[in-house]
């Protein structure tokens, strides 16, 4: 396969044709920070996370493919900025609060607001929605409060499982993800569904009934670690 | 469900097999569903999911997305009424009021007997003759409160909608029926669109030459984009007619949308045939057998029309196979209604809503013209870039060049509403300044104007020598002129909430954003805000210019950013300092509202009357 190279922040990055920046970035170890974006599921391009600035424009990282010797710019104070206002925004969109979620310490969300040093709250409003949660399936819970709107689930239910038990209904700030049919419960979902993972929830939405807080403080998958970091230990190797 | 029909799942699957239960027909499936039986339920979005072998939820995604679908039962006659601001400014809250007195019940609202909805929308392109409603799929303007006891009467005395058109509107031809619905306006025609236009003159032409040669002229003319992006429709085509595929499309983009813009519906009126020339000179250029004319859902008062152009072209061999007789050089065109969605004006969200899905923009890279709809090579141009084609066919480059300014040729149809006296279609060539044109509408009074709706620009007098051209007020043609009795902040908190309520809703700084933005405006109006409020309105929409995906939130903080940069005084007249250190926002009582319920009981502390 024939490739190139460009720049990550100074960085010389080797991509091949028909990479995104962020494939190439990852395989690098460069980590670009993202949400709606999950290594094996289609790129959505709708989290707007990974921006970064190729050749002066403000992109995705995930969708825009990368170019020979093009200059990017991704841990810059603006461009951190901007990751900020975006994660301030989903957390004041939902309800989000921490301390009484079983995803804390496991939520990417709150993982990227520490890594992108957000210690305080925002100027944002919060928008308080009051959501319907559908505890109906007998082995799992949404929790659509604590949804980011970031598809990984669709995307996971559609093309990994085949099933298609996810969908986004309704337009602008009305849009969130619906289950296939009345409720959870007269769909086909199951526990063992990839989409049901916990690896592709990045919040507290999708919940697999009686395993909260399993994991105690201390041994969480951010408790050590920053987000990212398995993809930046790579370039240490 | 006392009221609407309930969907006979029969009649559902034979409008599904009407679209060969094809999928990317799905718009047009719920559309018919809709019109029969005035609403789609879960047991009718399982039908269709069923024959077109989609997930109920995709189907859902659809009905969900577009204004004009209802997921719960609307009445047989269903009153969209324009609540744009410069219909409210013409008069609106009093038609609103007779409407609701005479059916008795309040907007959003449908009646017991199911019988009529009452409804807002966004601009239906009528800011000429408003206030204007759109009821089924006839269209009123210019209405009063008499008038709407009239109609009301007239609508419960058991008349169709259509008739209160004519009482003979069966046999009126498409055209009679539209012209007798919306009045053209048409103030100034110029040489090019308006002016008087042979018969498929340019189409002739463009046969007489190779595809090679056609685009050639098209670029050497400087035609631009007319739908308010301006990109150069020369070189769009030249990519379209280089890549490599089995098959290609012809979209015409019939969506304008944009608040205050109307200039497409006189060009779909009165020059329907120069349109479908023109996208059949693009067929030839860039080796296209296919086309869709997207109309928006608000135009389907002139679907008759359109089909009627479309039948009578396909009976004189301009539309079919062998085009004038030309071997080889077959297309078609299909009409595909939109169903009120603003954002569908946008490129790959009107090629998403043309393959049936909800109207969402497409990742770009890549571009419609190497992978667009279904994933073949599409061009997408504006109903206005059709025409011109056609016109420069005929007339020559040159011919066109020649008009307007460097950077910016030929003429341009500019939608003037608003505070003036001559609101309508002025078709001038690029570089006349704002003051001149108006100048010519009688708008001289203006205290500001908006050059190219809520995502163009808000000037104030001081610049009304500024020249309307794509290097300085670009414009996809809307000119709203407002006077010095109107209220700016009014009017930025109204387009504020028309993007809220278009956002898609794909990306988040768009999404939520937005709403962020109108609720800091409200502060304003509502004289809450303190001075950071100000450089907070910059900050946030930044971001959201910056980190959006598509064009709607790239421009959507534009009436905000451009009325704080030509009126500032406006927004440093409502600030006040906090006092002692309180956000003015905090009001106490409010803020334990949720508490008292809860704890069924008044505060002792709060509550003043608590002993009482």
């Amino acid at each position: 396969m024939s490739g190139f190279s460009f720049q990550i922040d100074g960085v010389e990055v080797t991509a091949k044709n028909g990479q995104t920046i962020m494939e190439a970035a990852d395989e690098a170890g460069i980590y670009i920070p993202r949400l709606c974006d999950h290594e094996g599921l289609r790129h959505q391009g709708g989290c707007r996370v990974c921006t970064v600035k190729a050749g002066g424009r403000s992109v995705a990282a995930c969708t825009q493919p990368a170019a020979l010797d093009l200059v990017v710019e991704n841990e810059t104070p603006h461009i951190n900025k901007l990751r900020r206002d975006l994660v301030g925004m989903l957390f004041n969109e939902g309800n989000h609060l921490c301390p009484i979620c079983e995803a804390s310490g496991n939520c990417e969300l709150q993982a990227m607001a520490y890594r992108l040093g957000m210690t305080e709250p925002t100027k944002f409003p919060y928008l308080e929605p009051c959501r319907p949660v559908d505890a109906s399936h007998p082995d799992i819970a949404l929790d659509n409060n604590r949804c980011i709107s970031c598809g990984r689930c669709v995307r996971a239910s559609q093309d990994v499982d085949g099933k298609g038990i996810f969908g986004y209904v309704g337009r602008g700030i009305h849009r969130h993800i619906a289950a296939n049919g009345p409720d959870l419960q007269h769909t086909d979902a199951e526990v063992t569904d990839f989409a049901i993972s916990a690896e592709v929830c990045p919040v507290g939405c999708i919940i697999r009934k009686r395993e909260g807080f399993a994991r105690p403080i201390g041994e969480r998958d951010y408790d050590d670690h920053l987000i990212g970091y398995d993809i930046e230990k790579k370039r240490d190797e | 469900m006392a009221q609407g029909k309930t969907a006979d799942q029969d009649q559902v699957a034979l409008i599904c097999e009407r679209y060969q239960n094809d999928p990317h027909r799905m718009l047009d499936i719920l559309r018919d569903v809709q019109d029969q039986f005035r609403w789609i339920s879960r047991e009718t979005m399982a039908t269709v999911a069923a024959k077109t072998g989609l997930t109920q939820v995709a189907v859902e995604g659809v009905a969900s997305f577009y204004a004009f679908l209802s997921l719960t039962p609307s009445g047989r006659v269903t009153i969209r009424l324009c609540d744009d601001i410069v219909d409210r400014f013409a008069g609106l809250p009093a038609v609103v009021e007779a409407f609701e007195t005479a059916l008795g019940f309040a907007v959003g609202q449908t009646s017991a007997d199911g019988a009529f909805s009452l409804e807002y929308t966004p601009c239906i392109g009528l800011c000429d003759q408003a206030p204007a409603a759109m009821i089924n799929d006839v269209v009123v303007t210019g209405l009063t409160p008499e008038k709407v006891r009239e109609m009301v009467a007239a609508l419960k005395g058991g008349k169709r909608p259509e008739d209160l058109i004519s009482h003979r509107f069966d046999a009126l031809s498409p055209y009679e029926r539209a012209k007798r619905m919306v009045k053209n306006n048409v103030r100034h025609a110029g040489a090019v669109l308006l002016g008087p236009v042979p018969e498929d003159a340019g189409l002739m032409k463009a046969l007489a030459q190779t595809p090679a040669g056609i685009i050639d002229q098209i670029a050497a003319s400087g035609l631009r984009g007319c739908g308010g992006a301006g990109f150069t429709t020369g070189m769009k085509w030249r990519f379209a007619a280089q890549a490599e595929a089995d098959r290609k499309f012809i979209i015409c983009n019939a969506d304008e949308g944009e608040p205050g813009t109307f200039k497409d519906r006189v060009l779909l009126t009165e020059r329907p045939h120069l349109l479908i020339e023109g996208m059949t000179i693009a067929a030839r250029a860039v080796g296209a057998n296919e086309g869709i004319l997207y109309l928006r859902g608000e135009y389907v008062y002139l679907r008759p029309l359109i089909e009627e152009v479309l039948a009578e072209r396909r009976a004189k061999g301009l539309l079919g196979k062998a085009i004038v007789g030309v071997e080889g050089f077959d297309f078609d065109i299909r009409l595909q209604m939109g169903a009120g969605a603003y954002i569908c004006g946008e490129e790959g969200a009107l090629i998403s809503s043309c393959e049936g899905l909800p109207g969402e923009p497409k990742t770009r890279p890549p571009f419609p013209v190497t992978c667009g709809y279904l994933g073949f090579p599409t061009v997408v141009n504006n109903v206005e870039t059709f025409c011109h084609a056609a016109r420069i066919l005929d007339c020559g480059a040159q011919w066109f060049f020649d008009m307007g300014t460097e950077g910016s040729h030929g003429t341009k149809l500019f939608s003037v509403s608003g505070d003036c006296i001559n609101p309508g279609i002025y078709e001038l060539p690029y570089g006349l300044s704002v003051r001149a044109l108006l100048e010519m509408a009688g708008g001289e009074d203006a205290a500001a104007v908006l050059v190219g709706g809520p995502s163009g620009t808000m000037i104030a007098r001081d610049t009304f020598d500024r020249k309307l051209t794509f290097d300085d007020l670009a414009t996809g043609g809307a000119i709203v002129v407002f006077s010095a009795e109107r209220n700016i902040l009014e009017i930025v908190e109204y387009y504020m909430s028309f993007f809220v309520h278009e956002s898609c809703g794909y990306c988040t700084p768009c999404r939520v954003g937005n709403v962020f933005l109108q609720k800091a405006v409200a502060k304003f109006r509502q004289g809450l805000a303190n001075p950071a409020d100000i450089a907070y309105l910059k900050d946030l929409s930044a971001t959201i210019i910056e980190t959006s995906r598509c064009g709607l939130g790239m421009t959507s903080p534009n009436p905000i950013l451009s009325t704080l940069e030509n009126f500032p005084l406006v927004y440093s007249a409502m600030v006040k300092p906090p006092k002692d250190r309180i956000r003015a926002t905090f009001d106490i009582q409010s803020a334990i509202s949720d508490a008292r319920v809860l704890a069924k009981r008044r505060s002792s502390i709060y509550d003043k009357d608590f002993t009482k």
